[in-house]
């Protein structure tokens, strides 16, 4: 294995994202949005064979596909049926690790994809609906992907709408405990963060080369805990820089974080 | 039992104040003709239940709404329906804002006839807390507290499918059913428009047969609509017409607004509709999305 010291932000955060899936073992991985897609076809393809992926359409892969418009004789390595009512039965047996990008992650873990401002019949902002998140937080692990880590997204109090559950003790419903809730990576342009800080707090995992945890603090509207040492991202290998570059033939990846910096500051 | 009409036939079944339910995702398969019949009409205060596409946002527009029913409105690839946020954020609408999940838990309580089927899903999240009519119960097997997602009773259901006979067997050739099946069912009455009406004995072959997903008493009326899901796509028939879908965006943000687009392409009738956006041949030759 062989580190590369030539990559994009944009890639360094595939790899870093591909870790949430490699000690999954046999669950459909569902990465929504091309580095979260990009993150679990890396795994599926190197660190996690057995993961499962669809076609984001309606059929399971055995090889996960590149994205975007393929040559006219591509042949999706097609498997199962795999449509959204029998998505839901895989979402409720658990089997199940989703990685998506909500609008606003409070200091609890919940995440909103509906509504800001104004009030909630009449909202200053509407966007997609609650969606599957209620769902998918209670059902199986989730991780998140921000392609813009700031004070709008990690906001001060709590989220507007609460789409998914969180480590929020004021909303534990009756006979679960917080560690029901399973919240695994979150994967910024910054930095990796998960829950796993005192009691569920939101902790620094790594810093993205040359970014400082200051910086992680200021652009997060709560306290973020900080251990002793913390480590560098891991940069990615030729390797899987390869399998990237094969899953993105027409380098969409380069459009997911603003300027497409490179992975390392200059 | 001969079970084919028109689309105004459909229509003069509705009535203001109806629970509708629509088939389809996003941009996909949504019976649109039939839609299209809904804003020509002076239907009103209409409940909409669906997976949210144009559908949703263009009855909002129209007036036709009093409340949707949703997890989700979105053109997939334009995120954000703009009608139906304009409708949100102008107040004009009741919401049930509810998990992609519970919708198919609601609709699958309406069409077995039982009140509610008990989930987690909903749980710790303001699908709960912002709609009271949603219970929370107490489990007589365990400790824990369920949701108590209610039936969600529809009145009509509108679906779009590939083929369908007279006698109400459709097909959904494409890759997804959605939960068109559960739609069907979960209504008093349950209208399919069709792009391609064939004899029954098309179904005499078991890989076509296997290929409908729902029984004909299910099925209330059929309507032949070559075309019918335009804009939205019928894959394998034909994919979603991005640059209409674009222009009617666009629409949302020009001062003529959705009256400027109905000016433009909706026409007097499904013939006219189809002249405006180009001809049937024109949707048939648009190309299936990449995902």
């Amino acid at each position: 294995m062989t580190a590369a010291t030539d990559y994009t932000l944009a890639e360094l955060c595939i790899v870093a994202a591909s870790q949430a899936f490699a000690n999954e073992g046999e669950v459909l991985a569902t990465g929504i949005g091309v580095v979260p897609r990009l993150a679990a076809s890396l795994a599926m393809k190197t660190s996690n064979p057995d993961l499962m992926m669809t076609d984001s359409e309606a059929w399971m892969l055995s090889e996960p596909n590149p994205l975007g418009q393929r040559p006219d004789d591509f042949v999706p390595a097609i498997e199962s049926w795999m449509g959204f009512s029998r998505i839901f039965d895989n979402v409720w047996s658990g089997k199940r690790h989703a990685m998506l990008g909500p609008t606003q992650i409070d200091k609890f873990g919940q995440s909103n994809t509906s509504a800001l401002g104004g009030t909630y019949e009449k909202p200053k902002t509407m966007m997609l609906g609650a969606r599957g998140f209620p769902g998918n937080s209670i059902s199986h692990p989730n991780s998140f992907f921000i392609p813009a880590h700031n004070t709008r997204v990690f906001m001060d109090g709590e989220c507007d709408f609460v789409s998914s559950i969180g480590y929020n003790p004021a909303r534990l419903p009756k006979g679960h405990s917080l560690d029901d809730v399973d919240i695994r990576l979150v994967i910024t342009n910054l930095c990796v963060m998960d829950f796993g800080g005192p009691d569920h707090q939101i902790r620094l995992v790594s810093l993205h080369p040359g970014v400082t945890a200051e910086e992680v603090q200021e652009n997060t509207g709560y306290p973020v805990h900080i251990p002793a040492e913390v480590p560098v991202t891991t940069a990615p290998t030729e390797e899987q820089l390869a399998v990237i570059a094969a899953m993105d033939p027409h380098n969409q990846r380069a459009y997911q974080i603003k300027d497409n910096p490179p992975g390392v500051r200059s | 039992m001969n079970k084919q009409m028109t689309a105004a036939e459909v229509v003069a079944q509705l009535e203001d104040g109806m629970t509708i339910g629509i088939g389809g995702w996003g941009p996909r398969r949504k019976p649109m003709a039939l839609v299209r019949e809904i804003l020509r009409s002076n239907l009103k205060d209409l409940t909409i239940v669906a997976y949210g596409g144009a559908e949703v946002g263009m009855l909002c527009a129209a007036g036709k709404v009093k409340k949707v029913v949703f997890a989700f409105v979105s053109l997939d690839f334009i995120p954000l329906e703009p009608y139906f946020r304009q409708a949100r954020q102008s107040g004009s609408i009741e919401v049930m804002e509810i998990d992609e999940g519970m919708m198919l838990l609601g609709l699958r309580a309406a069409s077995w006839g039982i009140p509610f089927i008990p989930t987690e899903v909903g749980l710790g999240t303001d699908v709960i807390n912002r709609n009271p009519d949603i219970k929370v119960i107490d489990s007589p097997y365990d400790d824990k507290e369920w949701v108590a997602m209610p039936a969600l009773k529809l009145d009509v259901s509108l679906i779009h499918a590939d083929r369908a006979d007279v006698r109400g067997v459709c097909q959904i050739a494409g890759p997804d059913i959605y939960m068109d099946d559960w739609f069907a069912r979960a209504a008093s009455k349950t209208f399919v428009s069709c792009d391609e009406l064939v004899d029954t004995a098309y179904f005499h072959d078991p890989a076509q047969a296997r290929l409908v997903h729902w029984e004909r008493s299910a099925t209330t009326g059929v309507v032949p609509i070559p075309g019918g899901a335009h804009p939205s796509s019928c894959t394998p028939l034909y994919g979603f017409d991005i640059p209409h879908f674009k222009a009617y965006a666009a629409s949302a943000k020009e001062e003529t607004g959705f009256q400027g687009y109905c000016e433009k392409f909706l026409g007097a009738s499904e013939e006219e509709y189809q002249n405006n956006v180009g001809g049937l041949d024109a949707i048939r030759n648009i190309e299936l999305p990449t995902y």
